[in-house]
């Protein structure tokens, strides 16, 4: 464990990460640097098996990578010393299928991580649960199982179940790839909300209104490797690479 | 007519009533009660911890790092395998015996016994079920669970095996029906369930027809219950996703 004070507002620091699949028949991750500096939203783009969803899972190692170091809050937590159930209570995730506990309802959702693994009492867990539906207007479904939700409810319970833990960073793969087109408006709006309030995030999405609306940072993905990355403005108006031309055409 | 009457009411006093011999189908049911419900209770156990073994095994030894602790759960993993494969593989009767004049050879308590080698026997069964029930829960959920910051340990306990359960429950109840109909050949180790119950009064009033058709009877209405409660709770299951 090293702690890099000197780069205190990155909160995280990848180092050469590689994924290869089948005993490097697959290489879906090939050498990848980046970081990601508080308050900062980096928006992941690229064609469909370029690695996104690969790289935010080995963010925090729900796949593990082959090669190259992750650092979050100066921790290196591909050191296998590190306990990583620790940092994930700090790094919240978002799922294209939500992924709710259907057999607990919202409020379950949202109070079981704080509760055991935090030690909050359940008072102060459903206090801050419920404040946090508030803010999603959803306080009204505290006592629905999510089969009773709609596509675009279960994933801002989602989003606000990864907020209970407090995390420092939100990780988002595809949040709204999953939903039926009148719902994305409902999820992307609460996604602002919190890059507003200041909310780490990373963002694997297709939604470039999105990226150029909030992102701090586009990141452009394409055969495991980093094609480019700059400001959206930049990477929207002004693309250097012949590959980002080509994706940018056809996507928008 | 009357005479037809008479001749049965006559049988059923001799068998039933006379030197209370009702009590051998009675005493017979609350065994074979108990001794399904002992092994039930012992091979959920046992599938319980068998069929983890086997799932995290599946799930996780292609990621696992290297070290002492995936060669122990290699290990642990075959031991399951062998276990439900030899137990699945010999007539349940065989296992009885062998368990009864080998095993515990020893012990004079044949409930205990018949309890723990049915038990022993159904853990194999139950493993699978739970096995089956634990791969049929989406990996998305316990990718949900670790990125919340729960270990493997605590994931399994809060989010996958309380779905697992209700999606093998309707199983499970099956299981302890078939269960309670295979305890009926308890009586090779001297245990005195309802068939053995009933095949005593057999033995005692030289009249076959009434003692058996009475166990088989109490079986039948068993068997019918409980179907019925497993149905109920189907549908039940079906209608709420929760
Ligand atoms: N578990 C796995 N086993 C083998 N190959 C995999 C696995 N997961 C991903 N891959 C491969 O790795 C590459 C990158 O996949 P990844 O899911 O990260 O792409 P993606 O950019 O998220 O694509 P999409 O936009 O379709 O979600 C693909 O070639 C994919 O087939
Ligand atoms: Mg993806």
């Amino acid at each position: 464990m090293t702690i890099n004070r000197s780069s205190s507002d990155v909160i995280i620091k990848v180092t050469g990460l590689q994924k290869h699949f089948k005993g490097g028949g697959i290489k879906a991750l090939d050498g990848i640097d980046a970081e990601i500096r508080r308050g900062e939203v980096v928006v992941i783009i690229g064609p469909s098996g370029s690695g996104k969803s690969t790289f935010l899972r080995c963010l925090n190692l729900l796949e593990l990578p082959t090669g190259g170091t992750i650092e979050f809050e100066g921790v290196d937590i591909t050191d296998p010393k590190t306990d990583i159930n620790r940092h994930r209570q700090k790094m919240g995730m978002v799922f294209q299928h939500f992924n709710l506990f259907p057999h607990m309802t919202v409020l379950r959702n949202m109070t079981i991580a704080p509760m055991t693994l935090l030690k909050k009492s359940k008072a102060e867990a459903e206090e801050k649960a419920m404040a946090l539906l508030k803010r999603v207007g959803l306080e009204d479904r505290h006592g629905a199982y999510p089969s009773q939700l709609s596509g675009g409810q279960k994933q801002r319970i989602a989003i606000v179940r990864a907020l209970c833990m407090d995390p420092e960073v939100m990780l988002f793969d595809e949040p709204t790839s999953a939903l039926d087109p009148e719902m994305v408006g409902e999820v992307l709006d609460v996604m602002k909300q919190l890059a507003h309030d200041g909310m780490t995030m990373a963002v694997v999405t297709h939604e470039m209104g999105f990226a150029r609306e909030v992102g701090s940072r586009v990141i452009f993905m394409d055969n495991g490797q980093i094609i480019e990355e700059n400001t959206p403005d930049m990477i929207f108006s002004n693309p250097q690479s012949e590959r980002l031309k080509n994706f940018l055409a056809k996507v928008l | 007519m009357a005479d037809w009457i008479s001749s049965i009411q006559s049988k059923f006093i001799l068998n039933f009533i006379e030197d209370d011999r009702w009590r051998y189908l009675l005493d017979g049911l609350v065994v074979t009660l108990e001794l399904t419900f002992g092994a039930l209770v012992i091979g959920i156990a046992i599938g319980i911890i068998v069929s983890i073994i086997r799932t995290t095994h599946d799930k996780t030894i292609e990621t696992m790092r290297p070290g002492p602790g995936r060669f122990f759960l290699i290990l642990l993993n075959a031991v399951c395998k062998i276990y439900v494969t030899v137990i699945r593989g010999i007539p349940v009767v065989v296992q009885l015996l062998i368990a009864y004049f080998i095993i515990f050879a020893s012990s004079t308590n044949s409930l205990l016994v018949g309890t723990l080698a049915f038990g022993i026997n159904s853990g194999a069964y139950v493993a699978e079920i739970f096995r089956g029930g634990i791969m049929s829960i989406d990996a998305g959920q316990m990718e949900a669970g670790r990125s919340l910051g729960f270990n493997y340990v605590q994931t399994m306990r809060y989010i996958i095996i309380p779905q697992a359960f209700k999606v093998v429950l309707p199983t499970l109840l099956n299981e302890f029906i078939a269960l309670m109909k295979e305890t009926a050949v308890v009586g090779y180790i001297a245990l005195k369930d309802l068939t053995k119950g009933a095949d005593i009064i057999r033995g005692r009033t030289f009249s076959p027809f009434m003692p058996l058709f009475a166990a088989a009877l109490i079986y039948l209405v068993l068997v019918m219950f409980f179907s019925w409660l497993v149905g109920k709770l189907e549908r039940r299951l079906r209608t709420s996703d929760h």
